[in-house]
């Protein structure tokens, strides 16, 4: 006597929804969550400001042009520092990555100093370029270019060699090598560099300007706590929040743009 | 263009530093026009073999000579891979100019010689894709536009259909004979696949397992053009069945060898 029985289910286990609507109901429950607290008069504005508080001294602080001063700073310092990084590492990361001499002097160089926590040297760089704009750029500099030699020279050490022997068998020389085959195969290490250096040259910005500045984002936050002015010094962290999330997009637009073959 | 292989001998030593002998004193010919394939077991030293005609390794002992006029702006080789080797940042179109580009051809011509190889392989309508977008037989259509597009005196074919499936395989093998009827290529042909050597070659060099020697050259006697109904002939099977006897031992030693 046989019977009958369903073919077992078990895609249960294999399943993983996405839930779009919690994502924006969380923030919102948050930030309304955060308002009716502050409003019961429990918490101290002085410890926790409400969200319309923060975004009300946000819209003053633009009015009164206070806002675009520290942010222009901050942005010129942060895209100098960046960009000089980020163009110094990809580069020797590549000329590391193909030329097996650069590789034997640098990568222990690269070794030796890529642990250092880069805002210790920021003493250094003051006593070196002074106490202006140069020391806070050359540590900010320094924060990025380290990710980014190190994801470039890995990206073109593990390019496949199979492509590389292919472009070899059609006469391609070096030049050509580094150009159409190497360049392009450490594209996706040089962009999570980027990302990753985004990150720390956030970072070091803000440690910089505490340190030594009298403006940027860094300078407000660290100047509202000492007049006790919470409001203005949580601008100052939603700024920042607001300066990472859109540096991420940015890269991730233009990684897209840079790696169309990468999307479907 | 004649491609003529005396007595070459290749030692290349492995990870820990072991000699490993790949090929002892294989000399060959390959004439003008002629479709020779080269048969053998796995890691026999066949694309060692290829890959030293391609001037990509050095061979230990012995020389390559190529024996033969070079038009302007035509490669000596240029070499089909097993697994593609396509760059996946270039379009199909992209690809099949690479070899223009080393060759130093202007764009002009680069994009209309290009244009015509992807009609030739069948890929008209593709030019824009990436590769990651094609199939794997399209893929190798690509591998195979890219080499033909630098007009070269000797095709260079590592088991370029080793990778698909045996229905594309069949039908690019097809393709490849209708191929090489219109432009006559010399073509040195590597695989392991006894019913592929006899399908497409005028010659079967056979080589024998590691350090590879050749043991046979069988020349195959089946008229051209060669279709698919020649697989079920018993001229084709007895053609398979004479090579098939002569590297059998070899096979099963190579087999009880790596146990």
């Amino acid at each position: 006597m046989s019977t009958r029985i369903p073919a077992p289910d078990r895609t249960r286990a294999l399943e993983r929804r996405d839930h779009p609507a919690l994502r924006v109901a969380a923030l919102v429950a948050l930030l309304v969550l955060w308002e009716l607290l502050t409003r019961t008069g429990r918490i101290p504005a002085l410890f926790l400001p409400s969200p319309l508080g923060v975004i009300n001294a946000g819209v003053e602080m633009a009015r009164s042009g206070e806002l675009a001063t520290h942010v222009a700073t901050s942005l010129r310092r942060i895209a100098l520092g960046f960009g000089l990084g980020a163009l110094g590492g990809v580069s020797v990361g590549l000329v590391t990555g193909f030329w097996s001499v650069a590789e034997a002097v640098g990568n222990p160089l690269i070794a030796a100093t890529f642990p250092i926590p880069k805002i210790a040297l920021l003493p250094l760089l003051i006593l070196w370029l002074g106490i202006g704009e140069a020391s806070k750029v050359a540590v900010i500099m320094l924060g990025v270019f380290f990710p980014m030699a190190i994801n470039t020279h890995t990206g073109v050490r593990t390019a496949d060699p199979l492509l590389i022997r292919a472009a070899a068998s059609f006469g391609a020389g070096r030049v050509s090598l580094v150009r159409k085959v190497l360049l392009p195969s450490a594209l996706p290490m040089i962009f999570a560099g980027l990302k990753l250096g985004a990150g720390t040259a956030l970072l070091l910005l803000v440690a910089a300007e505490m340190i030594a500045a009298n403006a940027g984002i860094g300078f407000l936050i660290l100047h509202a706590q000492n007049l006790m002015e919470t409001t203005k010094l949580m601008v100052g962290i939603v700024l920042l929040s607001l300066l990472g999330v859109a540096s991420h997009w940015l890269l991730v637009r233009l990684e897209r743009a840079a790696l169309p073959w990468k999307t479907p | 263009m004649r491609v003529v292989a005396e007595r070459v001998s290749k030692t290349y030593a492995d990870r820990l530093g072991q000699p490993v002998e790949a090929l002892r004193d294989v000399s060959l010919a390959v004439d003008a026009e002629e479709f020779v394939a080269l048969l053998g077991p796995s890691g026999c030293g066949k694309s060692t073999f290829l890959n030293i005609v391609a001037g990509l390794l050095r061979p230990s002992a012995g020389d390559v000579f190529l024996e033969g006029a070079l038009r302007p702006a035509q490669s000596a080789t240029a070499m089909v891979f097993q697994e593609f080797a396509l760059l996946p940042w270039r379009t199909v179109q992209a690809n099949v100019e690479f070899g223009l580009e080393e060759l130093g051809v202007c764009a002009r011509e680069r994009v209309a010689r290009a244009r015509d190889y992807i009609a030739l392989t069948g890929l008209a309508g593709f030019e824009a894709k990436y590769p990651h977008q094609l199939s794997g037989g399209m893929r190798q259509r690509v591998g195979i536009a890219r080499a033909l597009a630098v007009d070269p005196a000797v095709l260079l074919m590592d088991e370029p259909f080793s990778a698909l499936d045996a229905q594309t395989r069949q039908l690019m093998q097809e393709e490849l004979l209708l191929i090489w009827e219109r432009t006559r290529k010399t073509i040195l042909y590597v695989t392991h696949n006894i019913q592929e050597a006899v399908y497409l070659a005028d010659r079967v060099v056979v080589l024998s397992r590691r350090p590879g020697r050749v043991l046979a050259t069988v020349p195959v006697e089946l008229d051209r053009p060669r279709v698919e109904a020649l697989l079920g002939t018993p001229e084709f099977a007895a053609a398979v069945e004479r090579i098939w006897s002569l590297i059998k031992g070899e096979a099963r030693r190579a087999l009880e060898e790596a146990q």
